[in-house]
């Protein structure tokens, strides 16, 4: 591999785990915003745990991508703006009411749970360390969110049209995660990471199976919204950015 | 915040890595078993503290009155030859 190759696919590398990083980071600050309330003491709790585990996989892949920046994973977690966030459209989607935010779990880490189990046998050591500990979050927020999508779709007429709503509402936006671009492409090539198309009949295969459970059905397919991996963003983020930045950006070197 | 009526309490029981019994830890409202299990693992084992949970129906427990608390303990407490302490042990046996 020439020098240049070298440079291109650390870079590659870069980015996709900034790209990673962004949607545990989002979506984590999305679900600590029900902290305190969530609808019962019990789901507060469970929904502050899938918080701190994805905290702790953008803490490690930040880290990471930051190390070919020169950056600490703080300062890309507070000193970037929206268009230079790499995450998802469907993790910076607003909290909406439980059933929203169940179904944008469901979507998201049935997809982590794939990506990472595959991303386990990269040959970047790191990314491989980082996803197989990731894995086994993912299986259990995968589990949490169909179990409450099979309690709230097949529950009372209340609940099953307010996940009906939410998937209506979501599917938008699932799309996304199986796009390849050329920096997948590079790093599958590499066998540092999976193209994004490989993990869609697996994932599609899964919701399908947990909605049909749950007396609901997969939303007929329409447009899809992307470019959140090039920054182009819905306007929730910018708003839940300058929510989580600010007091940083306030008080650059306050420590606790 | 507070429970909804629906929603049934349940007490859990946790083994830790080093005992052999699950021990009661405390309780919780979930809509049903499954769910019960899973925020056990939320409340009662976030720090590594069980390698297994049990949840129990907590309507389904029957516990002994307090006010028979005499009839059901006092007995034994006045018979020392209910207790194994007349025999001697040998020296080089550990317990």
């Amino acid at each position: 591999m020439t020098a240049l190759a070298q440079l291109e696919l650390a870079s590659a590398i870069c980015d996709y785990s900034l790209r990673i990083g962004d949607d545990s980071l989002v979506l984590s600050h999305r679900l600590s915003e029900w902290v305190a309330r969530a609808p019962e003491f019990e789901e507060d709790v469970a929904l502050a745990n899938l918080a701190l585990d994805l905290l702790g996989q953008a803490r490690t892949l930040l880290g990471y991508a930051g190390q070919g920046l020169g950056k600490s994973a703080d300062d890309l977690a507070y000193w970037r703006d929206d268009r230079q966030y790499r995450n998802l459209l469907l993790v910076e989607q607003p909290n909406g009411d439980f059933a929203m935010t169940i179904v944008r779990h469901l979507f998201f880490s049935s997809y982590q749970l794939l990506l990472y189990q595959a991303l386990a046998e990269s040959k970047d050591t790191t990314l491989a360390g980082a996803a197989a500990k990731g894995a086994k979050e993912a299986r259990y927020h995968r589990d949490h969110a169909a179990a409450w999508t099979q309690r709230l779709g097949d529950g009372t007429e209340e609940s099953h049209k307010r996940m009906v709503r939410a998937l209506t509402a979501l599917w938008p936006f699932t799309a996304e995660m199986f796009e390849d671009d050329a920096i997948t492409a590079e790093l599958a090539e590499a066998g540092m990471a999976p193209l994004g198309s490989a993990l869609k009949d697996d994932w599609h295969a899964f919701v399908q199976h947990t909605l049909v459970a749950s007396t609901l059905e997969v939303p007929e397919a329409g447009f899809q919204r992307t470019g959140g991996r090039q920054g182009f963003h819905s306007e929730h983020l910018g708003h839940m950015l300058a929510e989580m930045q600010h007091l940083h950006r306030s008080h650059p070197d306050a420590s606790w | 915040m507070s429970a909804q009526p629906g929603w049934p309490l349940w007490e859990v029981f946790v083994r830790s890595r080093r005992g052999l019994s699950h021990t009661h830890v405390g309780s919780l409202h979930a809509p049903d078993w499954e769910m019960a299990v899973q925020n056990a693992r939320d409340l009662y084992t976030r720090r590594g503290e069980g390698v297994s949970i049990w949840v129990v129906a907590a309507n389904q427990i029957h516990a002994s009155d307090p006010d028979e608390k005499g009839p059901l303990f006092d007995p034994p407490e006045d018979k020392v030859y209910r207790h194994p302490t007349f025999y001697k042990v040998p020296e080089d046996l550990k317990l």
